[in-house]
């Protein structure tokens, strides 16, 4: 009987489930759209304004967009409204944003006010004034202030079919906008002086820019609120960023977190009875995450991966250079451990490792008495890297000119990095011969 | 409208929480760090949730100690989306704090909600309610409660900035100096940050959190504008700190006069540090954007005054050369030359008159002795400087006109002596004119 009860409660919730996410619901549909479509409009316009390091503009705008909404509140109470007129309240949320945008630019360009100062001050000043007027409001016809409430913290669940078009049509403004301004918004992204240079009017380009910031700010109010709509525009955009260095494919890629974590937000919040925004911003900041370790491009796993491939090929052409340099110093009898030691701050398992690992490519070989001595292909190996060394060296003496005791260091960061067209280049600069000798002195003080 | 006692405690309150707040937010805005308050302040949230929820109450220190960690947590997950992340300033900041307000929320949503940990009230404040509740004895007055908790946190705060100020005023201003000295300027970074999470967290209930928000940064910014020395900036943004707590809660109990209703004091104080960044913005001595602009206005016409005294002299050396033309320029002819508008021409040509350089004649503008004297100095600087840049800067001779104009305003007596002396005293410029003496 018991078992019965949970698959029956099983059944509600897999029948839940699926209701949702299959959108059998027509409230459900509408909500999913609609933070579906702001997703993916936020990730796009969020990547420009990420390259253009402007990522908080959109928190400073969005919080100066509360006076406007009780401004339009006034307003409509003024001409004898209900005071629930979406249109009225989104207008004037759109016009102190833009107003909100204009003081910063001004204030970056008229006082020697820093980016962060001005952002901090506007965001401020602007909804401390917009508290202030919510106070008024509050006092003047408590039941319809609700209506304000709804859009500082958002509510998704009662979004209305005429919402999900708004933002159907916002989104597709913004994607057009985008497309079309591509070129422009990528050049003042990556190279705002060149830009400046040819004669492109980035200010207008900017203004067209946070425009559509505060486009999709405004849109996304009614669903997530003034202060997580900032975290759709920022989240996604930087979740993209681990997985490219190409901005078409950064913004297709955003675009898609955006809308991802939208879609899960709203089935999940559909599902426990959890507000929408919080529930998508927590999507978009678990695929940040996930991007963060994983990402292709720029992730932990793949830059830690890399490091730790470049650390072992250093240290292996180390122990090859040491060991060439040995055998100029004593002969070919070859190297013991504790040679090979003096050379390098190798402990003494990481000199067997290293050794051992050296063997197994071949490029060294086990002597007589525990010595270790270069094989033909590691001997000809260790002569290309000692080459490089002497040449840098020789380098850096000669056109450089930094004393010889100062070079071998230099040297030995950049020996592993040097390139075939590079080293001929060198030869011809300092006229090397086949191996040139050290310029300083090697030996047990470091090599 | 009339003023109460209360009226009284809430600036008191308000002053307290404002200037806890304005000091190490100098620090803030120093390091390009303005934000940083703003996502504090959202992003101790779960902080306070968790508190509420493991002590299940509202008790005051859990909460206090909830929030700070979380701040401390916020500036560390920063700093490590950002440098180990590699991903911009702003976007880490950002990422990372709206990420634990959403979380807050969530957490409010599920275990909170019932209790009513109301967020408007960490919002806004409970600013008009803040001298009604518990009062504490002290020094013989009836002290409301919030009074001591924000006294006390602007103690801490000038303590500690008292305590550290040399090490964080050098690794706010040269990081890689302050290593050098041996002061850690990663720990310099945390102690601030604590701070800045401790001051957010102690002022929110009374205040609220957008009045903390903006007396972290407005008074600093203001008082940048006006002072280039960092005590002297603090000293400032103290007292913009309390002016504002004053003037918004004027502002506040005016209200109801002015528009009809109550409204609230914390955004009013929000309100009136901002007017007075704006009135630091256009007013500041130095780097106000007025005094910019009279400084501009006053160079301008210094150069006009000059450039017209320059060109009377010329007038009178061709005549005297050629034996013939006109004496002096009317004003229309001066006003067309220099491009001058009636204010400027007002402020060139009449300005000149006064300071007895010309004088009009027949209503003319012709040089008197002393401003005859003055234009020959002038015009030798200025053949002087063409003579140079010939000489030494290998400048063709159609240019040298317009470097020379530019420069002979710049040329005081000493570095005319030089530049006689390299150019071993002269007595034609390169166009053959004489060089007056």
């Amino acid at each position: 009987m018991l078992g019965g009860l949970v698959m029956s409660m099983a059944g509600g919730f897999v029948d839940d489930l699926l209701r949702v996410l299959l959108l059998r619901d027509y409230n459900t549909r509408v909500v999913v759209a609609g933070v579906t479509l702001l997703g993916l409009a936020a990730g796009l316009v969020g990547s420009f304004m990420l390259l253009r390091k402007r990522a908080l503009v959109s928190d400073a705008v969005s919080h100066a967009m509360l006076p406007g909404i009780v401004m339009g509140f006034f307003v409509i109470v003024a001409v004898g409204g209900t005071g629930r007129s979406l249109v009225a309240l989104l207008g004037g949320a759109a016009a102190f944003g833009v107003l909100g945008a204009l003081c910063i630019i001004a204030i970056r360009r008229y006082t020697r006010l820093k980016d962060d100062v001005a952002l901090a001050v506007v965001l401020g000043v602007f909804f401390g004034l917009g508290i202030a007027m919510l106070g008024v409001a509050q006092r003047m016809e408590q039941a319809q202030v609700a209506g304000l409430d709804r859009l500082i913290y958002g509510k998704a669940a009662t979004m209305q079919p005429t919402d999900a078009w708004t933002i159907l049509i916002a989104a597709a403004g913004a994607l057009v906008v985008s497309v079309a301004l591509f070129k422009e918004f990528a050049l003042i992204c990556f190279d705002e002086q060149y830009a400046r240079a040819r004669g492109w009017p980035v200010a207008a380009i900017d203004l067209v820019m946070m425009g559509l910031a505060v486009l999709v700010t405004v849109v996304g109010l009614r669903a997530v609120g003034l202060i997580l709509v900032v975290a759709l525009l920022i989240i996604p955009a930087a979740a993209a960023r681990f997985w490219t260095d190409r901005l078409l494919v950064m913004t297709v890629v955003a675009a898609l977190v955006g809308m991802v974590s939208g879609y899960v937000g709203a089935s999940v919040s559909g599902l426990f009875d959890v507000a929408t925004g919080p529930v998508i911003v927590l999507a978009a900041a678990a695929v940040f995450v996930v991007s963060l370790v994983a990402g292709a491009r720029r992730g932990l796993a793949v830059r830690l991966v890399s490091y730790l491939r470049l650390r072992r090929r250093t240290a292996m052409q180390h122990l090859l250079r040491a060991m060439y340099e040995q055998r100029e110093r004593a002969g070919g009898a070859g190297a013991s451990v504790e040679e090979l030691m003096r050379w390098r701050s190798w402990s003494r398992p990481a000199a067997h490792r290293l050794l051992r690992r050296a063997r197994r490519r071949g490029w060294v070989e086990a002597g007589q008495g525990r010595r270790w001595r270069l094989t033909e292909a590691g001997l000809a190996e260790a002569g290309r890297l000692v080459r490089n060394h002497r040449l840098w060296e020789m380098y850096l003496i000669e056109h450089a000119d930094i004393a010889p005791s100062h070079v071998d260091r230099d040297a030995d960061t950049i020996e592993h990095v040097l390139g075939e067209a590079m080293v001929r280049r060198l030869e011809q600069l300092v006229e090397a011969r086949a191996m040139p000798a050290s310029p300083h002195a090697i030996g047990e003080e470091g090599g | 409208m009339t003023w109460h006692p209360y009226d009284t405690w809430i600036v008191i309150i308000g002053a307290l929480a404002a200037t806890a707040c304005a000091l190490p937010g100098c620090f803030l805005v120093l390091r390009r760090m303005s934000l940083m308050g703003d996502a504090i302040a959202h992003a101790v949230l779960p902080g306070i949730v968790v508190a509420f929820v493991l002590t299940q109450s509202r008790a005051s220190l859990p909460m206090f100690l909830g929030a700070v960690v979380v701040g401390i947590v916020t500036a560390v997950l920063t700093h490590w989306v950002q440098h180990t992340g590699k991903v911009e300033s702003q976007a880490a900041l950002g990422v990372v704090f709206t990420s634990l307000f959403a979380l807050g929320l969530i957490l409010m949503d599920r275990f909170a909600s019932a209790v009513h940990l109301d967020l408007d009230c960490v919002l806004y404040g409970a600013l008009e309610i803040a001298p009604l509740g518990n009062r504490v004895p002290l020094l013989g007055l009836d002290v409301p409660q919030p009074v001591i908790v924000n006294g006390a946190m602007l103690l801490v705060n000038v303590g500690v900035l008292t305590l550290f100020y040399k090490e964080l005023k050098v690794s706010s201003f040269d990081p890689a100096l302050a290593t050098s000295l041996g002061i850690n300027a990663d720990v310099m970074h945390y102690l601030l940050m604590g701070l800045v999470a401790a001051t957010v967290v102690a002022a929110f209930e009374s205040v609220g959190s957008i009045l903390v928000v903006a007396m972290l940064i407005v008074p600093g910014a203001a008082a940048y504008l006006l002072t280039d020395r960092l005590s002297v900036m603090l000293v400032l943004a103290a007292v913009i700190a309390i002016a504002s707590a004053v003037l918004g809660h004027v502002g506040a109990v005016l209200a109801p006069v002015v528009v009809g209703y109550d409204t609230l004091t914390s955004g009013m104080m929000a309100v009136a540090a901002g007017l007075l960044l704006l009135v630091a913005m256009l007013a500041g001595p130095r780097h106000g954007i007025v005094s910019r602009a009279i400084g501009q206005l006053g160079l301008g016409v210094r150069v006009a005054q000059q450039d017209l005294l320059g060109l009377l002299y010329r007038l009178e050396e061709s005549r005297a050369a050629k034996g013939r033309g006109e004496v002096g320029l009317a004003r229309r002819q001066a006003m067309a030359l220099l491009a001058l508008g009636p204010v400027r021409a007002w402020l060139v040509l009449d300005g000149l008159r006064r300071r007895e350089a010309v004088q009009r004649d027949a209503g003319r503008y012709v040089l008197t002795d002393a401003g005859r004297d003055e234009a020959r100095s002038l015009v030798r600087s200025h053949r002087l400087w063409e003579t140079y840049l010939q000489q030494y800067a290998g400048l063709r001779a159609d240019h040298l006109h317009l470097s020379a104009e530019r420069l002979e305003h710049a040329t005081d007596e000493a570095m005319q002596r030089e530049l006689a002396d390299r150019t071993g005293s002269p007595r034609h410029d390169p166009q053959g004119r004489q060089i007056p003496e």
